[in-house]
């Protein structure tokens, strides 16, 4: 029965599947039929059945690690010791850190500006048009691609080859300036200028997110606020500006803080681009590193806390907005 | 009952007959307005240039994945029309060859993917039931609780449940990968079925119950068929999260070929053969292919739930 646990051919492999979901649909099944015999359950029986599960597991793979994690993030790399707020203390002075912060305020300020722009740009100048569903599955694509295959896709981009003979570029963007006469860079090595060049990366993905979403928006704008706009003489860019953009706030506001959180746990590409070398890492990254191959657990958790607290103040706007919203409807 | 009166059906039609063209002729005076927008050179100009660069990176690539080796290594992929030359053999070496053997991964992918969906949906389903339709004390604080959950980031739970795992012996199975992605996709998911099953209305479910149907029956006969629509929506968003996920697989079953999915071995490769474009390119389009499938074809599930206000990680 040893293949229970670690299946090695294919055949064993799909068994073990099937295996699986039979197993957890019996169980399931068991649970809500045992329910459905018993006449006039109570309520909390009821509750036990339908939420038991997902409490269990709930409570099992989110909460009680977080609490660990905290925990853990007060004591010395192997857990030994108490240390107080020194991992974090560290986090926030030591050299090496202080890239990787100044790092992931860089992304989590960029992203979401730059891929929420160029959404709305490209959601106002398709919508309507003949090509439209066309034109959004182009730029939506990538919001399909993993982040693994989105990094090799932009690292043949920027693939570089020595300026020396009769050597070619087989990179796009190197030979784009081969053409224009500039000599062929070190896109992902050159510092500063490589960490902007895996947020374009990010951008490139988040940006079919923001287009779907406001797209939606501007569609819901209603008729007459639009003509009454025209007739007041409004058009293009003026249209586009007090129109549009104040009508899609809401969404936008959504679309932004999204990206946001995406983007600060961003860890594939930094890692299959580069590596998180020549200062390129990051807050998700080096929780990574710091913990599975430095194996310094204290700094690693430090490291994981700081990102949720970073998230909480995003998804508090977050809400607050959406409850505004909701308020003025 | 089952006599619907003629009278309004015909009043219905009518109704529609009569605004229907005041409406349409509205959307046309729009959509020409917009058309005179649009007809500005500058403004088309600008959407085929974003539509290019959104494009040509992964187009590049996949035209690479056909190119000899030799010819990848010594010109731009943008020569191919001038020296014609394609071939299968990336793929055959990706997907077969004993340095990269991609197959075997891919059969991990497929064997993790499958219950990591069905799983969390199915557990999500019964939860959102009971925070939708049955009345119990608490309710309240335990929605904005598992709400709440959204939050956590999954980095913050890794090394602890890999420790636990460890313990128990299971770690670097397909049992753990399974178990975690079903976790973490549970408070997502609840929270997304919870408003669609809300959105069904409560004179459904009471018509049922006075009938004297259970739990069980309310629940399969008459908020499934409804909620398909939601479910496959939100299958489609945990399918392509676990297919293309590195960082779940990456910490609990990287180090076993057995298990390993192909972001991980792909990822693997792009770092210790990051110059073999032939096998990169090929194996880069191996990973994509299945979510590229899926997402073309239910294009419109996805946005669904995209616009439902949903995005995990």
């Amino acid at each position: 029965m040893d293949w229970l646990l670690t299946p090695t051919t294919t055949g064993e492999k799909f068994t073990l599947m099937v295996i699986a979901i039979v197993l957890f649909v019996l169980v399931m099944g068991v649970i809500l039929f045992g329910i459905d015999r018993i006449k006039r359950a109570p309520v909390w029986l009821i509750v036990t059945a339908f939420l038991g599960p997902t409490l269990l597991f709930v409570a099992f793979g989110l909460v009680y690690p977080g609490i660990r994690t905290i925990r853990t993030s007060f004591y010395n790399a192997k857990g030994t010791a108490f240390v107080g707020f020194d991992n974090y203390v560290k986090a926030f002075t030591d050299d090496q850190f202080q890239t990787v912060l100044r790092n992931t305020v860089l992304w989590v300020v960029i992203v979401p500006i730059a891929a929420t722009f160029i959404g709305l740009v490209y959601a106002v100048l398709i919508d309507r048009t003949r090509f439209e569903s066309f034109a959004k599955t182009l730029i939506f694509l990538p919001m399909a691609i993993s982040l693994v295959g989105a990094s090799i896709i932009w690292k043949f981009v920027y693939e570089f080859r020595p300026d020396i003979g009769n050597i070619q570029q087989i990179g796009l963007l190197n030979q784009l300036l081969v053409w224009l006469g500039l000599p062929p860079q070190q896109f992902l090595l050159n510092q500063p200028w490589n960490t902007l060049f895996l947020i374009a990366v990010m951008v490139w993905i988040q940006a079919g997110f923001a287009m779907t979403v406001l797209s939606a928006a501007i569609k819901a704008i209603p008729d007459d606020i639009v003509e009454a706009a025209r007739l007041d003489g409004l058009h293009g860019i003026g249209m586009f500006r007090f129109i549009t953009v104040p009508s899609i706030r809401p969404a936008l506001i959504v679309v932004i803080t999204t990206i946001a959180m995406a983007t600060l746990k961003v860890f594939d590409i930094v890692r299959t681009m580069t590596g998180g070398n020549f200062n390129t890492s990051v807050v998700a990254y080096e929780f990574y590193t710091q913990s599975f191959r430095a194996q310094n657990a204290g700094i690693g958790a430090a490291l994981a806390v700081i990102l949720f607290v970073l998230v909480i103040p995003i998804v508090v706007y977050n809400v607050r907005q959406l409850r505004l919203a909701e308020e003025i409807r | 009952m089952t006599v619907i009166p003629p009278t309004s059906l015909i009043d219905e039609e009518e109704g529609d007959t009569r605004t229907a063209p005041r409406k349409l002729s509205r959307a046309e005076q729009r959509a020409l307005a917009v058309k005179g927008k649009l007809s500005s050179p500058w403004a088309s100009g600008l959407a085929i240039i974003i539509a290019i660069l959104w494009t040509v990176p992964t187009f590049g690539l996949f035209v690479t994945s056909f190119r000899p080796r030799s010819e990848i290594r010594t010109s731009g992929w943008w020569t191919l029309p001038f020296n014609w030359e394609v071939t299968l053999d990336n793929y055959q070496q990706a997907l077969f060859g004993s340095s990269t053997s991609l197959s075997t991964y891919f059969v991990n992918s497929i064997v993790i993917t499958l219950p990591a969906v069905v799983i969390p949906i199915s557990l999500a389903l019964l939860a959102a039931y009971a925070f939708a339709w049955v009345d119990f004390k608490g309710r309240g604080i335990l929605f904005v609780a598992i709400f709440a959950l959204q939050v956590v980031p999954i980095q913050i739970t890794l090394i602890p449940l890999l420790s636990q795992y460890v313990q128990w012996g299971l770690a670097g199975s397909f049992w753990v990968v399974w178990l975690s992605h079903s976790i973490f996709a549970l408070p997502l998911a609840i929270y997304l079925l919870h408003n669609f099953m809300k959105e069904i209305p409560a004179s459904l479910v009471e018509a049922a119950r006075v009938d004297g149907a259970g739990h069980v029956k309310i629940f399969f006969q008459v908020l499934l068929p409804l909620l398909t629509p939601a479910i496959a929506s939100f299958a489609i968003f945990q399918f392509l999260w676990v297919w293309n996920d590195l960082l779940v697989a990456l910490v609990f079953v990287g180090g076993t070929p057995d298990v390993a999915p192909l972001t991980v071995r792909v990822a693997e490769l792009s770092g210790t053969r990051g110059t073999a474009w032939q096998l990169l390119s090929a194996g880069a389009f191996i990973a994509l292919a299945v979510p590229l499938v899926v997402f073309l074809a239910l294009q419109r599930f996805f946005v669904r739930g995209l616009l439902a206000g949903s995005v995990k990680g």
